[in-house]
C-alpha cells in the first residue's frame, strides 16, 4: 500500500502479519496499544480505536478465510497534526465490504434485538473516517481516528 | 483480563466484573452466567471495574437481559463513562435497566 499519496510517510508505519484468528487479538492490541501509548493517546480514545480494531481483526478472524485460514497484514501509525492514528487490515480472503452492510437499528426493543450486528456500527460511529478498498487480490479496510 | 466474582443468595445474584469484556472473554462470562442463572429472579451486574467492552461483550448482556425478562429482572449499575458511552452509542442504554 502507498500511503505518500494521502499525505502520510511510510516511515511512520509499523505492521505485523498475523494469522488471523481470534486467538491473536491480544497480540494484534498490544501492536496497536504501545503505538498509540507512545503518541500519549488519551484513554477514552485508545478504547475507543481497541474496539474498531477487535471489531475489524475478529471479523476477518471469522469470516475472510472460512473454513479454512489465513493471515491479516496489518499497517498503523501516527502522523500530521493534530495527530491523527491510521490503521489498515489487509486479508486475502473473500471480497467483502463491511461498510455496505446495513446499520442495526439501534431503537428496537430487546425482544426485537437480533444479538450481532453491532460491531461494524460501533467502528463507523466512534471513528473519523473508514475506508474499504479491494485492491490486487485483498480487502483492504482503513480506519483513522485523530488523537 | 477478565475477573468474574459473584455473590449468591437465595434468588438474588449478583455478578462483579472487572477488566475487559471482548471477545477474548465473553464466552467465559457466558458460560459461568449460563450455570448460575437458574432459578434466579434478581440478576444484578455491578460493572464499576469494567473497563473495556466490545460488541461480543453486549451480546451476553443482551442474552442474560433476555432471559432475565422471562424470570425476573436484570439491573446493570456501576458503569464507568467510556462503557456507558458504548452502551449510548448502540441503543443498549434503552434496553437495559442502568442505574
Amino acid at each position: 500500500m502507498n500511503y505518500s499519496d494521502r499525505g502520510l510517510r511510510k516511515d511512520n508505519m509499523k505492521n505485523i502479519t498475523i494469522e488471523a484468528k481470534t486467538d491473536n487479538l491480544p497480540e494484534v492490541l498490544s501492536f496497536v496499544d504501545e503505538i498509540l501509548e507512545a503518541n500519549d493517546c488519551p484513554m477514552k480514545t485508545q478504547m475507543q480505536i481497541d474496539i474498531a480494531v477487535e471489531e475489524i481483526f475478529v471479523n476477518i478472524a471469522n469470516y475472510a478465510y472460512s473454513p479454512g485460514s489465513g493471515s491479516a497484514e496489518i499497517e498503523a501509525g501516527v502522523s500530521g497534526e493534530p495527530p491523527e492514528f491510521v490503521i489498515s487490515f489487509a486479508d486475502r480472503g473473500i471480497p467483502y465490504n463491511p461498510l455496505k452492510k446495513a446499520d442495526p437499528d439501534v431503537t428496537l426493543s430487546l425482544e426485537e434485538r437480533p444479538i450481532g450486528g453491532l460491531g461494524i456500527f460501533m467502528v463507523k460511529k466512534s471513528m473519523d473516517k473508514v475506508e474499504y478498498e479491494y485492491k490486487d487480490g485483498q480487502n483492504i479496510l482503513t480506519i483513522h481516528k485523530t488523537l | 483480563m477478565l475477573n468474574i466474582n459473584k455473590e449468591k443468595k437465595g434468588t438474588a445474584c449478583t455478578y462483579f466484573l472487572e477488566g475487559r469484556l471482548d471477545t477474548t472473554t465473553a464466552p467465559q462470562l457466558e458460560g459461568d452466567i449460563k450455570e448460575s442463572i437458574e432459578g434466579v429472579e434478581s440478576l444484578v451486574m455491578d460493572l464499576s471495574k469494567l473497563e473495556y467492552i466490545s460488541s461480543a461483550g453486549l451480546r451476553v448482556l443482551l442474552s442474560a437481559q433476555k432471559t432475565m425478562n422471562k424470570q425476573g429482572s436484570m439491573v446493570v449499575r456501576n458503569v464507568r463513562d467510556e462503557v456507558n458511552e458504548i452502551f449510548d452509542v448502540t441503543g443498549f442504554a434503552d434496553i437495559l435497566t442502568i442505574e
